[in-house]
């Protein structure tokens, strides 16, 4: 990659802005993101991540793209991940061991529906002050 | 198949004890007699915060969140909500008690987080610079190298208010202005990443997760000083955070908006990484300019002050992780934006590692005049185990301890200090009713004198003395003059120690003895520990009406103090006893009593 001028910057913003969008980056129109802060690897987020992986692979699923983040601000309920599926809130998981990362992918990503008693919100974020 | 509509109920425990199993049944019941099984999916959740207003539902996609929903209210929301898409709006959060006092004017404010350092933190892949540029990243630094003229970059920055995030509170555009009036020549600019408190994380976050804010921030600084050279001193027991840090920096030379003539412009800017060796009294500037250096970390006397000489007696800014990442949106949205945020003497937000006895443990980001009440009960979601909430401690080992009292205390540098407290770094530790506050000073005092450089007698000798009359009341061998000589060592260290640890190492004492008298007092007169920390003071004793005689304490007691007969009531050797607890907890019948 060259080195960018204020020109080719700014188009380079302008068209990753596009792909963050779609989140459609070669077909892949559903986003795994899990949590990879020290604190999210330290509980388990290496694991969840490589069990994802796995999963997508054993059932031939190509549609997902799973990516890492920093810390999503919810420590007591690390590994967090955030699922990301058209047509379905997007919805962070807490507490994800192996085996509900297979759910996840089973349920949330196959089914379309929500995994019961593992979804952890945001705190708080939704009170409205205007 | 697949669902239309999605009914969250709150799961937390608070919730559990408000009827969460109920309600979550009562939904569940009432959408499969409207036949609505296949288009609308009931789940439980985790908590959710604000548990005062527990059980909270919301649905989705909608998002609309219902508050203190009892069983009955089931089927109003299904039946209105669900099938005919109408708000049920007794149910809904009460505006009103919504928070009056942080003053933002005609921003919409949408929960009582706000994240402006955290914009990216948990949404962006850190390993990847374009995902960071799509997000407005390094626009600022455009907008600074084309637009702006090195003083207006200082002046706006000042204007806005921003305070350093590193605990005093110097407002960062202050410092900057200092360092560029300088006289032309080298000068460098200097991250603090040296983040050292017990329980404070969000600088290690903030870097974990959007590294590039933090280096665009800093290439923003050196234009406005005139710096070419920055240096990130970070310690070495933060391993992603480095590694993330060497990606960015290598991402962002690769692209060119780090070294040569960034964007095609005349500013040329190059930033290194330093590791400390994590000694705490680093994350004091001098000492740490000293350690840069690869000298010694020791604090040397100010003035004069970094801006004017400061790493290789070049004059050199240092800002704290946090106050950087404030940097590039102050510059893309106006001083003046910033400013409505906050409260009169703080301007925007502050970044809390929240910890301790809390229900949701996590890193929060909310405007500055929030209030501990807010933070620990609507987004911390209470205290753990339904028990009471005795204190919070703000500022590490240099901070205080605040009372209850305090808790719809607007929290902003002013006003901490204000309760003898300070912001701090940002570590927020809440403590219960099982928390010992002599036991805690004690803590922090330990904490400190082990980290205590050792170069000025007044934090060398004070800190380890008042940490031996800690110990001494701790174990029950304290006397009235003891407070006596803390409250006059700590004044002594206050004010004649050479840096900011010996100056504030005597704040959690000074602080405590203030608003936890009382405790102290029981430990020194009546020999007893409310909360049952200190174990000199304890006594355990087996009640022998309700000793089965189990045998389980006296097997488990590392010291035969205990004796009985198999199925005829045991007795503890208070001679013998070490206090170690073991069988209170092992104890099925409740029969061992601590006092």
């Amino acid at each position: 990659m060259a080195k960018l001028t204020l020109d080719t910057l700014r188009k380079l913003r302008e068209e990753q802005q596009k792909t963050m969008v779609m989140r459609d980056p070669s077909n892949k129109d559903t986003q795994i993101i899990v949590g990879m802060g020290t604190c999210g690897i330290a509980a388990g987020a290496k694991d969840v991540f490589n069990a994802i992986l796995e999963v997508l692979e054993a059932k031939n699923i190509t549609h997902v793209l799973v990516t890492q983040t920093g810390c999503m601000g919810l420590c007591h309920s690390e590994p967090t991940v955030e699922v990301i599926v058209p047509g379905m809130p997007v919805v962070i998981y807490g507490n994800v061991k192996r085996d509900i990362a297979k759910q996840i992918v089973q349920e949330h990503v196959i089914e379309k529906k929500l995994l019961d008693n593992h979804i952890c919100d945001k705190p708080a974020m939704d009170i409205i002050r205007k | 198949m697949s669902y239309k509509q999605f009914i969250l109920v709150c799961g937390g425990t608070a919730c559990e004890s408000n009827k969460g199993i109920a309600l979550f049944t009562a939904l569940k019941n009432a959408v499969e007699a409207h036949g609505l099984v296949n288009d609308v999916q009931v789940v439980r959740t985790g908590c959710l915060g604000f548990c005062e207003k527990g059980p909270i539902v919301k649905i989705l996609p909608q998002d609309t969140f219902y508050v203190e929903v009892k069983p009955e209210d089931a089927e109003v929301i299904v039946a209105e909500h669900i099938v005919k898409g109408r708000v049920v709006s007794r149910l809904l959060y009460d505006k009103s008690q919504s928070r009056t006092n942080v003053g933002i004017e005609g921003i919409d404010f949408y929960q009582k987080q706000f994240r402006i350092v955290l914009r990216n933190c948990g949404v962006i892949d850190p390993d990847k610079i374009d995902e960071y540029i799509a997000r407005d990243g390094y626009k600022a630094l455009e907008k600074v190298l084309f637009e702006m003229k090195p003083e207006e970059v200082t002046a706006e920055v000042l204007k806005s208010g921003i305070r350093g995030r590193g605990g005093a509170g110097f407002p960062t555009g202050k410092k900057w202005q200092f360092a560029a009036m300088q006289p032309a020549g080298q000068k460098y600019m200097v991250c603090n990443a040296d983040e050292g408190d017990p329980g404070a994380y969000m600088d290690r976050s903030t870097l974990e997760g959007d590294p590039h804010s933090v280096l665009e921030a800093m290439a923003i600084a050196g234009y406005a000083i005139g710096a070419n050279k920055g240096y990130i001193y970070i310690r070495a027991e933060y391993p992603l955070a480095i590694e993330r840090l060497e990606t960015a920096i290598a991402q962002a030379t690769e692209y060119g908006l780090l070294g040569e003539n960034i964007l095609g412009s005349t500013f040329s800017f190059t930033i290194e990484i330093r590791l400390g060796a994590g000694a705490f009294v680093c994350g004091e500037e001098t000492a740490l300019l000293a350690s840069i250096e690869g000298k010694r970390g020791m604090p040397s006397p100010r003035p004069p002050f970094p801006a004017v000489k400061g790493l290789w007696g070049r004059p050199t800014v240092i800002n704290n992780v946090e106050t950087l990442a404030n940097i590039p949106v102050i510059l893309l949205k106006g001083a003046e934006w910033f400013s409505k945020i906050g409260t009169h003497g703080s301007k925007g937000t502050k970044v809390f590692a929240l910890t301790g006895k809390i229900n949701n443990s996590g890193l929060i980001e909310v405007p500055m005049g929030t209030t501990l009440r807010e933070i620990i009960f609507d987004i911390g979601g209470g205290i753990r185990g339904g028990k009471k909430f005795k204190a919070a401690q703000t500022g590490g080992p240099s901070g205080g301890i605040i009372p209850p009292q305090f808790l719809d205390v607007p929290i902003d540098y002013d006003n901490l200090a204000k309760i003898g407290s300070i912001m701090g770094s940002g570590g927020l530790i809440v403590m219960d009713e099982d928390d010992c506050i002599p036991d805690i000073a004690k803590f922090y005092l330990d904490f400190t004198v082990d980290e205590s450089c050792g170069k000025c007698a007044p934090c060398r000798i004070g800190g380890r003395k008042l940490l031996n009359y800690l110990e001494k009341i701790c174990k029950g061998t304290g006397t009235a003059a003891d407070i006596e000589n803390m409250k006059e060592i700590s004044e002594a260290m206050c004010r004649a120690s050479l840096c900011g640890l010996g100056q504030t190492a005597s704040n959690p004492i000074t602080s405590s003895l203030r608003y936890f008298y009382e405790e102290y007092k029981e430990h020194i007169e009546d020999k007893k520990c409310r909360a049952k920390k200190c174990k000199n003071l304890l006594s355990y004793t087996i009640v022998a009406a309700k000793c089965v005689g189990c045998t389980a304490c006296a097997r488990v007691c590392p010291v035969n103090a205990i004796t009985g007969e198999r199925k005829q009531p045991h007795a503890i050797d208070n001679a013998k006893c070490i206090k170690c607890g073991q069988c209170f907890e092992v104890c099925k019948f409740q029969a061992v009593t601590r006092a």
